[in-house]
């Protein structure tokens, strides 16, 4: 295992999966937050068409596919935006575009499939000197943006509408967030490879908004888990490649989806724990109430957070159940619902 | 806060209309409110209310007529800090979970320019905003936690903590409990004390009905009353389920068109 990590590729691999670890979650989130988690995935198939056009013209790979995802993310998002359709008809509509194209172009120019493959499933230990800083300078800007711009990406993508009275441009900053989406996503191709990137960029999301409750710390947990699933996947690779054929890829995100199962029960345990101390517990109403009744009896005290009746969302007001019917507080006194 | 000029034009729209899908939803609207004025929005719902509010604050841009705030046309208007917005509560929270001091923080945004952290000043304005709406201690926990009219004096303090001149709230105590809904009435009180000016859409004034300076009443896109002092349809508004009159009540989304005769009461 030691004198694996001896080796050159081995280290030029190593740099690739910490940069990438700590990028792809970052960018995850604002995906996660703006529920479109599935992006980085149809910016990965339309990528595919961009690494295609690099075998064929004979130019690097990267540049092409850096190129191909950023028009592909601009185009999603501006379909979003003006389109009649809705954002995963758009989406869907460039991935088989995208897969589709890339598969044809690939076969037109005469590359084999396995060429193709390198790039779909990640090669990160055939990664070249000139990759490595490649994946280095790209992820690095990519996490000074992220968090240099992260009160204003959070406003955008918590509340839009908020965003956009607070005077902030959101149209231009959805349009950043896919941006930073396709050149991570190209980031990413060498290591876990195009058709499971997007997997590093959600699984540590959503395993991080398990366990946290703030935005931030979602962040800083989700950045860890990143780099742990990439190294971690990494290593693993590399240990049963004594004994099998095994591509990075898949262990990368197999050790992140590892990590999501294990704190899946503790998620559901901290959830059931905030749950009690939510006053609006979601419980079944009661046979209707008596019809026409206007309440007028006395209250010992006054319905609210916490006064022990279940309280229930009721079309624009709330009602308590209160000895088998509903009271909606109104006044001085309370309806009978 | 500063406090506008008490006899300045805060909003002032003229001929205002919206039309949605080739639908006039907003027809002819005139409403100039000035500054201190504490105004309320009422009407039913699909009556055009909130999409008056919301072309004041540009999100649903008027087709006809014009509209200016703190007498700067709407379209140039930049000085978004003296403009606090209080949408309606969305259901389901954001897909990653936020503090509730990080939402109360982003409103502070209009003072920060980028890369700026925050500074001591922003700290303590989320801090006294959270203080005004009763939520202090609350300050940690993730917003989905919270019942949803704690959820609505969120989004109040989000709007406070950047000392705006006008506040724009819509439907703010829609779901609200009765608690919840004084706790609200209060933070407004406090805000209208200040100087700032309110204008707000609702269907029920419940305890702000003794804040509010003017109502005004839009029905079927048009501004059909504007009175002074809470009106009192709007504020006392008995709705039973008793079932044996046909209730036209705001329960239910009315399914004509807004310029279609509703049956029921406006």
């Amino acid at each position: 295992m030691i004198e694996l990590l001896s080796y050159e590729f081995m280290q030029r691999a190593l740099i690739a999966a910490v940069f990438v670890g700590l990028a792809a979650p970052l960018v995850g989130i604002y995906l996660v937050q703006r529920r479109l988690a599935l992006m980085g995935d149809g910016i990965g198939h339309v990528a595919v068409t961009g690494v295609a056009l690099g075998l064929a013209t004979g130019t690097s790979p990267t540049w092409t596919a850096v190129v191909v995802a950023v028009l592909g993310a601009v185009a999603i998002e501006l379909i979003r935006e003006y389109g009649r359709t809705g954002g995963d008809v758009a989406l869907a509509l460039l991935f088989y575009g995208g897969l589709a194209g890339g598969v044809l172009v690939t076969g037109v120019a005469g590359e084999s499939a396995s060429r193709l493959q390198e790039f779909l499933f990640g090669a990160i230990t055939t990664i070249s000197v000139a990759d490595v800083w490649f994946t280095m300078v790209l992820a690095a800007v990519i996490v000074v943006v992220a968090i240099g711009l992260l009160p204003q990406l959070f406003a955008v993508t918590h509340d839009p509408e908020f965003a956009r009275v607070a005077g902030l441009r959101v149209r231009a900053y959805n349009v950043l967030v896919a941006v930073m989406a396709a050149v991570t996503v190209t980031v990413a191709m060498r290591t876990v490879g195009l058709l499971l990137v997007s997997a590093l960029m959600i699984i540590p999301v959503a395993t991080a908004q398990q366990l946290v409750g703030s935005f931030r710390r979602t962040v800083w947990l989700a950045m860890a888990l990143g780099l742990g699933a990439a190294l971690g996947g990494l290593l693993l690779a590399a240990y049963l490649s004594f004994s099998a054929r095994v591509a990075p890829g898949p262990t990368i995100v197999l050790v992140a989806l590892a990590g999501f199962l294990l704190t899946w029960p503790v998620g559901v345990w901290l959830r059931r724990r905030r749950a009690l101390r939510v006053p609006f517990a979601a419980e079944t109403l009661p046979v209707a109430a008596p019809a026409g009744a206007h309440a007028v009896d006395e209250h010992t005290h006054e319905h609210g957070d916490g006064c022990g009746h279940p309280a229930v969302e009721h079309g624009d007001h709330v009602d308590y159940l209160h000895d088998g019917h509903r009271h909606a507080p109104h006044g001085g006194h309370y309806d009978e619902h | 806060m500063t406090a506008p000029d008490a006899h300045g034009t805060v909003v002032e729209v003229l001929g205002g209309g919206v039309v949605l899908g080739g639908r006039p939803v907003l027809r002819d609207v005139d409403l100039t409110v000035r500054g201190g004025e504490f105004v309320a929005v009422v009407g039913a719902n699909g009556s055009g209310k909130s999409t008056l509010i919301r072309a004041v604050v540009g999100l649903r841009p008027v087709t006809t007529g014009s509209v200016r705030l703190f007498g700067v046309e709407q379209q140039r208007f930049t000085d978004w800090r003296r403009v606090g917005y209080v949408p309606q509560r969305s259901g389901a929270g954001s897909g990653v979970p936020a503090s509730v001091w990080e939402v109360v923080a982003s409103g502070r945004l209009v003072h920060r320019s980028l890369l700026r952290p925050l500074r001591r000043a922003d700290r303590d304005a989320v801090r006294e905003a959270l203080e005004v709406v009763g939520l202090a201690d609350r300050a940690t926990e993730p917003v989905t936690t919270l019942s949803g009219g704690q959820q609505q004096r969120v989004l109040i303090a989000r709007a406070l903590v950047s000392g705006p001149d006008l506040y724009v709230l819509d439907e703010p105590t829609a779901g609200v409990d009765a608690a919840n809904q004084q706790a609200l009435a209060d933070a407004l009180r406090t805000v209208s004390a200040a100087g700032a000016t309110v204008v707000l859409v609702t269907h029920e004034l419940g305890p702000l009905a003794p804040l509010v300076d003017r109502t005004v009443t839009v029905r079927e896109g048009r501004i059909v009353a504007d009175v002074p002092g809470a009106h009192a349809s709007a504020s006392h508004d008995h709705h039973h389920h008793d079932g044996d009159r046909p209730v036209r009540d705001d329960h239910v989304p009315h399914l004509g068109a807004p310029v279609d005769r509703l049956g029921g009461r406006p």
